[in-house]
């Protein structure tokens, strides 16, 4: 079974490289769908098939960024990315993450940064999930009532509305996501994020989603596309930074790459046979599932960790799967419905 | 000579308890400022090569890795599009329903 294996030549380790393949597959699922880069799915499963940390991260990086271009390019095709809204938040993002770094630079001076950071990280994925899980529920509430608050359906948070209001020049309007709004709104969003990003060391997809959901308001299917554009920018600006320190295993990021290229694609066009309140909750639970890690972490029990992270990815990912296998096949049942009674009109 | 050797012992002794923490206190950095080396000697070709640029041109090698990262994401991207559209799916619109 030696051929199961493949040597890693800076890592110095045999790996079992069906494994890679198989993160990289279930990794692609969820990022496709959620926009984002899932860093913290992927560097534990790296470590459990015997990578050592210090190249989990910045092998983790560099796979997640190729995964994100797979991805991108596929929503962009479904007209999900806003490019200019993209870059726009682009600019944000950048800075807002070497200012989180510099606070993180400062903790570590006065020494209490591990906890802090845990804990901050914690607090705001709670958030997050109670945003999220409220959101539902209120959309639930006012569908009940029947409240529509326009042509995409019922909302539940609409905090972006009074965001929109803000009218400070220069005022641009983003095509894809369909709204206009001054050009400061997506740029502080986006800094705001960038800081909590580069302050918890993450890739940020976690926070920019529901931030681009409910500050900007962007439409879920066009946050997905954009954001996930915005990890594959700062995907290559991370595997840039950590290949300098020597941190990479290139040949792990290609077989990695090559199950994500598949895994992507099913995630991304699941998309289009998911509301988007379907992907909100799903994205909580995802939420949830990091959160209790840590947690988990925090208090040393890292077995449990890991297998709650690695229960969660196989249940979401396994779910997509099924979102887009069951709404492709009523698809092409439908498509063979309509040809062939075009044929029977016809004829 | 025996106590020749058990001085010659002594000093590799303290060399070995003492040295750690000199380099520390001279402001040697912990084990993640290590130089890691990548092992040449069971690869060849392609992959000897970029092992190779890993020891010898790490900025060089920075620029490889993202431009092949890149490259590649685009080559599986584009492959994936010539199955995706043999699929019968239609993959160029969707109606964004929220709830």
């Amino acid at each position: 079974m030696d051929w199961l294996y493949m040597y890693m030549p800076i890592a110095g380790v045999e790996i079992f490289w069906p494994g890679l393949v198989l993160i990289g597959f279930s990794v692609g699922v969820i990022g496709g769908f959620f926009g984002m880069g899932g860093a913290w799915m992927v560097t534990p499963g790296l470590n459990i098939l015997g990578f050592p940390m210090a190249f989990a991260i910045g092998t983790d990086i560099a796979h997640i960024a190729g995964k994100s271009m797979v991805s991108t390019m596929r929503h962009s095709k479904f007209g999900n990315v806003d490019y200019k809204l993209g870059f726009v938040m682009l600019a944000g993002t950048m800075v807002g993450i070497e200012c989180g770094a510099q606070i993180v630079m400062y903790l570590e001076r006065i020494g209490q940064v591990g906890k802090i950071v845990r804990w901050v990280y914690v607090v705001f994925l709670a958030l997050i999930a109670l945003m999220v899980f409220y959101d539902y529920y209120k959309a639930e509430k006012k569908k009940k009532a029947g409240i529509v608050d326009g042509d995409k359906g019922t909302e539940g948070i609409t905090w972006y509305k009074t965001l929109h209001k803000i009218n400070l020049a220069p005022m641009v309007h983003f095509k894809a996501a369909g709204f206009t709004c001054s050009a400061w709104l997506p740029i502080m969003v986006s800094y705001l994020t960038g800081v909590l990003a580069g302050f918890l060391g993450i890739g940020g997809g976690l926070l920019r989603m529901p931030a681009l959901v409910y500050l900007i308001g962007c439409p879920t299917h066009i946050a997905v596309g954009t954001d996930l554009f915005e990890v594959m920018i700062s995907g290559l600006y991370g595997a840039f930074t950590y290949t300098l320190k020597g941190r990479i295993e290139l040949v792990a990021v290609f077989v990695m790459l090559t199950g994500a290229a598949i895994g992507a694609q099913i995630g991304t066009v699941a998309t289009k046979y998911a509301k988007g309140y379907g992907i909100r909750i799903a994205f909580g639970f995802a939420v949830l599932g990091c959160m209790l890690s840590i947690i988990l972490k925090q208090y040393k029990i890292d077995w449990a960790a890991t297998a709650l992270i690695l229960g969660t990815i196989s249940i979401i990912s396994l779910w997509i799967c099924v979102v887009m296998f069951k709404g492709a096949a009523a698809e092409l049942n439908e498509k063979k419905l309509r040809e062939q009674a075009a044929s029977a009109y016809k004829s | 000579m025996k106590s020749l050797f058990s001085k010659i012992f002594s000093l590799c002794m303290m060399a070995y308890l003492v040295l750690p923490a000199m380099a520390l206190a001279a402001g040697g950095g912990g084990a993640s400022e290590l130089v890691v080396v990548a092992d040449t000697r069971r690869i060849s070709g392609i992959m000897k090569y970029f092992a190779n640029l890993y020891n010898t041109n790490i900025l060089l090698f920075a620029v490889w890795a993202v431009v092949l990262t890149a490259a590649y994401g685009c080559f599986l991207g584009l492959v994936m599009d010539f199955f995706m559209s043999r699929t019968g799916l239609d993959l160029k619109s969707r109606k964004i329903v929220e709830h």
